[in-house]
């Protein structure tokens, strides 16, 4: 009896903490070589990198349609990142409170290099570096879609679909 | 010889579609414009008699790039008017999209920061389409040469919007000089993130 307790017990610590683990937000700080190792990731997966930043408006208003729409979908089949290109100096008093109280919960990554022209280029030549900005691809299957300009939680997945 | 004929009319319409729709490069030839200022006025290239070209910046009231480099915008003028490149400030975005980038919210930014530079409406939002801005600030610098107005750079003001004293490639600066020392401009185009312009919303 005291062993089922105790099993118990711990099934409920593991299974918190898994719980945990979904919801728990991953912020990582990246520069030219991280973002050029996520753009050409061999992973079999549609990756979907929204480039954005609190200081925009519409990038802000399109978030809660990403975090929406993530849910619809298998992780190990789409991947979403957003690229933060908030300013160095608004990291901690506006990127994380941000993340915080809007409870975001997709993976982040922190673009800390500002020299813009040094990597614009590389995620789309197309892109002149407004946002917000959205890039899909799965190098795998060699697809590729770059959207500038703002995404309905619709228009994203009808985007998806037509991607996977 | 069907397929030549072919072949000169593809080529034809994809010039035609190319000219219509294409952002001004290094060494286009820029068009001028009258824009209302933010003082009632309407200003053109054309009344710079003594211009040797200009520092034409996409701006707006309100995006949080733009605020960064208010001050670096002030000093460009500051720094080349009076060596015959003033600047000249225009606002496209539509003031329903972004309601803080109206004609008198203008009025207000250029009152306040104490712009002595025009500040210029593009209420239809023609002359951001023509010169291809898309974001703000988005800079063109044009010279005047054998009466036309050359496009010598389009792109950012400099490499570091967050931090002045971090910016080690002053794009715009750079470019004056060069054509003031009768030099090639160094960077000539350059891309930046910003502000998208907020255009008018189609109606459906």
């Amino acid at each position: 009896m005291r062993k089922l307790h105790q099993f118990i017990l711990l099934a409920g610590i593991l299974f918190s903490v898994t719980i945990n683990s979904v919801a728990a937000q991953k912020i990582e700080y990246i520069k030219i070589p991280g973002l050029e190792k996520i753009l050409k990731n061999p992973a079999n997966k549609l990756f979907v990198l929204n480039f954005w930043a609190t200081w925009c408006a519409p990038c802000v208003s399109e978030i809660s349609g990403f975090e929406k729409a993530a849910r619809d979908y298998d992780p190990g089949k789409v991947k979403f990142i957003l690229v933060s290109l908030d300013f160095p100096s608004q990291i901690e008093n506006q990127l994380i409170p941000f993340l915080k109280k809007n409870n975001i919960t997709l993976n982040v990554d922190v673009m800390m290099d500002v020299d813009y022209n040094a990597w614009i280029d590389k995620v789309d030549p197309h892109w002149t570096g407004d946002i917000p900005a959205t890039l899909f691809f799965n190098n795998a299957r060699k697809s590729r879609y770059f959207h500038s300009g703002e995404l309905t939680e619709t228009e994203l997945k009808k985007r998806i679909n037509s991607l996977l | 010889m069907k397929k030549v004929i072919i072949l000169l009319a593809g080529i034809l319409l994809k010039t035609i579609s190319v000219t219509a729709s294409e952002p001004y490069k290094p060494g286009d030839i820029a068009s001028d414009f009258s824009l209302k200022n933010v003082n009632g006025e309407m200003v053109s290239f054309s009344q710079f008699k003594d211009a040797k070209g200009f520092i034409v910046v996409f701006c707006c009231n309100t995006c949080p790039v733009v605020k960064k480099y208010q001050q670096r915008i002030i000093d460009l003028n500051n720094q080349f008017s009076s060596k015959g490149y003033p600047v000249i400030a225009i606002n496209s975005n539509d003031k329903n999209v972004s309601p803080g980038d109206s004609y008198e919210d203008m009025q207000k930014v250029a009152r306040e920061r104490g712009y002595d530079f025009p500040y210029l409406y593009d209420e239809s939002q023609k002359i951001a389409k023509l010169y291809g801005a898309t974001n703000t600030p988005h800079v063109y610098v044009l010279s005047k040469r054998s009466g036309k107005l050359i496009v010598e750079y389009v792109g950012a003001i400099d490499n570091n919007a967050d931090d002045q004293t971090k910016a080690d490639k002053k794009y715009v600066v750079n470019a004056v000089n060069a054509l003031l020392g009768n030099e090639q401009v160094p960077v000539a185009e350059t891309k930046a993130i910003g502000c998208g312009i907020k255009w008018k919303k189609t109606q459906e």
